[in-house]
């Protein structure tokens, strides 16, 4: 292993975990307070128990989040000084714009969870919105940077007189930057919601059908169903946005070798990158010119109009692609067949396995689809600008810090997940109740 | 009068945000040492006192580390490309020491069960205590590295020979000063936040680390003398003089006050210190950011990305003032120890 992909593997491992528990922390406050609010109006004992075990889960998931966040601030410096050297400054912005909201969750967090008794219950229930809405802010403004990263708006001037270089509005006016974030924390909420959606689906496959079961089943799906409809949605929009400013990434995603018009749409299927054709994809004709630029003639640009070095990895791109696109899709036909079986006032078990299937789909999606974002920049870390191996430390032996934050991660995410599961088993999370 | 440059201002927003962070997170971590040595028939009362203490707050004071952090690479970009390259090793135990502490904290407040002798309760509280007492020796290590002169920049590269800069006398000793002041200020707080025996407890702990404290900062010196000559000098002259003596006799003053079981005063005069001692620090780096290749003005990030930070901190300062005073209030605002009337129950009303 190579000192740089080690450091690309670290970056990666403790990014795609920070990311579950970030993902957590955007949508998990909206539904405590939803259901905390649902009980001071209704007074229904059951969605107070909800508000309350779902409070204490969301310590664990915060403090994991807020501790291995603190990791990332610190390894963009330590894997990647050329790039802070170069653009820290610029990022920078960003990163003070989360601080603040990510502080103003922090703090709200510690009132909300530790406030239960020395608050009045509608100040009790008002700490909790900060964090509903930090949580988003802070996920939709660190996106900032990695839009920028994307596409690198005002790299002109910056790269002609950095002192002319206004760093704020490189970021936020960024046209790429709404799009990314819209996206990102509408996984977000998704990923949150089917992730609850498959607990509380597993307690009544095992028979468990109380009422606290059933509302916090229906509140999921509401989240779930909305976000994974926005999904495709937002999607869209990102697709365009790639096609605009990263078409090398698009050809990759679809794994588009050559300059096409009417560039049909790949679904599935294996890249060969040598022999530059693709295996096993079901390919609907002009369908990649139809969704990139609204016509199914257009021209889309392939691979082959740039060297090979300057390609991403091409079947993890094209594979991530895929996986996210089919979870997505996957995810808006079990929220819609969740509806279907409410009317019918019947949820059977194979719906209910479906549910327990769709938080890891969540997840799946969420990750994938930033692997997509990452992987298909490469070899860029500031596209088109500064190269991912010039970023790299100079310090040797990274393998090793791989390997040890692995080993850290695995224990850290096995004492969590083991934590967790006992909220469903009536142990301790629930204890409050 | 010498107008400050942005980039003058920065540093002096680094070493607020730094001393914030010593004051509130060095407390949390010298709340973990506590944990680490409680002992004695009342234990577990101590260790309770030390979760309740820090629960509410813990989140919010570490989150002075990452705007520190945020600050250097945002202000300072080539000084934190250098920094990050010299103290790889350290930081990155840091790091591990930062993750170890604040997972281990929650694990056991919000998860673990079967009563504090669990031995589950325990590994946490083992794994909490141990990462509290070593992180703060790295960060104070750290920050004797670069005013040390141990991390060069010799034509554009970073030289820095492991353990040279950071595991040298002076910095060991500046660790373990740095630990036995969050010891010190975190046994303080807590002589408020208990009553009775385990507020005698903590006095005892307070006077304890309180010499400590002392005796190190007079160690530290010569050591200073040595390792970091230039720092030493600095800190001799008026500048920086009088912030070393002031802070030295407030921690005197500080624990005449503990000794004396004045706790309020007692909390003012120790957090008094830190600030001192600290800035006494900075005085004597300035104009420093890492020693000797690295000055505020040629580490500095171009004007507008400084301007950015200093314009939006005071809507920054309009989210965060009020609500920290809000935790605060809530959590310290009296001795938390004596409790409060729980609330009369909210009738249940029949559902609508």
């Amino acid at each position: 292993m190579t000192n740089l992909l080690a450091a690309r593997d670290q970056m990666a491992f403790t990014l795609g975990f920070h990311m579950i528990f970030a993902a957590f922390g955007v949508g998990f406050p909206l539904l405590m307070v939803v259901s905390e609010g649902l009980y001071l109006r209704t007074r229904q004992e059951h969605y107070l128990k909800l508000a309350k075990a779902w409070g204490q889960a969301n310590a664990v998931l915060f403090g994991i989040g807020a501790v291995s966040g603190t990791a990332l601030s610190f390894e963009l410096g330590l894997l990647w000084p050329g790039f802070m050297r170069f653009a820290g400054s610029t990022i920078g912005t960003g990163f003070v714009a989360e601080g603040f909201a990510f502080f103003v969750e922090a703090i709200f967090i510690g009132l909300y969870l530790y406030g239960w008794g020395r608050l009045s219950p509608l100040a009790h229930w008002l700490t909790g919105i900060p964090i509903a809405i930090a949580g988003p802010a802070s996920a939709a403004l660190i996106v900032g940077v990695d839009a920028w990263m994307q596409h690198p708006n005002g790299i002109a001037t910056l790269l002609r007189d950095p002192s002319a270089a206004a760093t704020g509005p490189m970021l936020f006016l960024n046209p790429h930057w709404p799009i990314m974030a819209l996206h990102a924390t509408v996984a977000c909420y998704a990923a949150t919601a089917f992730a609850i959606a498959t607990i509380y689906a597993w307690g009544m496959l095992k028979g468990r059908r109380d009422a606290v079961r059933r509302a916090a089943l229906h509140l999921a799906l509401m989240l779930g169903t909305a976000a994974a409809i926005a999904m495709p949605l937002t999607g869209d929009l990102s697709g365009k946005a790639v096609a605009r400013y990263q078409p090398v990434k698009l050809a990759a995603m679809e794994s588009q070798f050559t300059t096409q018009k009417g560039a049909p749409l790949r679904i599935g299927g294996w890249p060969d990158t040598k022999a530059r054709t693709v295996a096993g994809a079901l390919e609907i004709p002009g369908g990649l010119s139809w969704l990139a630029y609204g016509s199914a003639g257009a021209t889309v640009r392939g691979l082959s109009s740039v060297p090979t070095s300057l390609w991403p990895d091409i079947p993890i791109t094209h594979v991530s692609f895929q996986l996210m696109v089919g979870s997505g899709t996957a995810l808006v036909l079990i929220a819609l067949w969740y509806w279907l079986g409410v009317r019918r006032r019947s949820l059977g078990r194979g719906l209910l396995w479906a549910l327990v299937l769709s938080g890891p789909l969540a997840f799946l999606a969420l990750e994938t689809g930033w692997v997509v974002t990452e992987v298909g920049r490469q070899p860029w870390i500031v596209y088109g600008v500064q190269r991912t191996a010039d970023a790299v430390t100079p310090i040797q032996g990274l393998p090793v810090y791989f390997l040890a934050f692995v080993a850290l991660y695995a224990l850290l995410g096995t004492t969590v997940v083991w934590l967790l599961r006992r909220v469903e088993h009536g142990l301790p999370l629930v204890r409050v109740a | 009068m010498i107008t400050p440059t942005p980039a003058d201002a920065a540093a002096i927003l680094a070493l607020l945000v730094l001393t914030a962070y010593a004051l509130f997170g060095g407390a949390d971590f010298g709340g973990g040492v506590w944990d680490l040595l409680a002992s004695g028939p009342r234990a577990q009362g101590q260790r309770s006192a030390i979760s309740r203490a820090m629960g509410p707050v813990w989140e919010a004071n570490h989150v002075w580390l990452i705007f520190l952090l945020v600050l250097l690479f945002t202000a300072f970009p080539s000084a934190f490309a250098v920094v990050v390259i010299g103290l790889f090793l350290p930081l990155h135990l840091v790091l591990l020491g930062v993750i170890l502490r604040g997972a281990s904290f929650v694990f056991r407040a919000h998860g673990a069960q079967g009563g504090p002798r669990a031995p589950l309760q325990r590994t946490f509280g083992a794994a909490f205590g141990a990462a509290s007492a070593v992180t703060p020796i790295l960060l104070g290590a750290a920050l004797a590295a670069i005013s040390g002169g141990g991390i060069r920049v010799v034509g554009g590269a970073v030289s820095a020979p492991p353990l040279a800069s950071w595991f040298t006398p002076f910095a060991v000793a500046t660790g373990l000063l740095t630990l036995a002041l969050s010891s010190y200020l975190a046994a303080a707080y807590l002589t408020i936040e208990t009553q009775g025996s385990l507020q005698e407890d903590f006095r005892r702990r307070a006077i304890a680390a309180g010499i400590g404290l002392v005796v190190l900062a007079v160690l530290d010196l010569p050591l200073m003398a040595r390792d970091a000559p230039r720092l030493f000098d600095h800190l001799l002259r008026p500048a920086a003089a009088p912030l070393l003596v002031g802070g030295f006799l407030l921690a005197l003053w500080s624990l005449a006050a503990v000794y004396r079981q004045s706790y309020p005063v007692a909390r003012a005069l120790s957090a008094l210190s830190g600030i001192a001692l600290l800035w006494g620090w900075g005085f004597a780096q300035w104009p420093y950011v890492v020693y000797p290749d690295l000055a505020v003005s040629t580490a500095a990030a171009p004007r507008p990305a400084l301007l950015q930070i200093l314009y939006t901190l005071p809507v920054g300062a309009l989210l965060l003032v009020p609500s920290l005073y809000l935790l605060f209030h809530v959590f310290k605002g009296r001795n938390p120890a004596e409790g409060r009337p729980p609330r009369p129950r909210p009738r249940p009303r029949p559902a609508r």
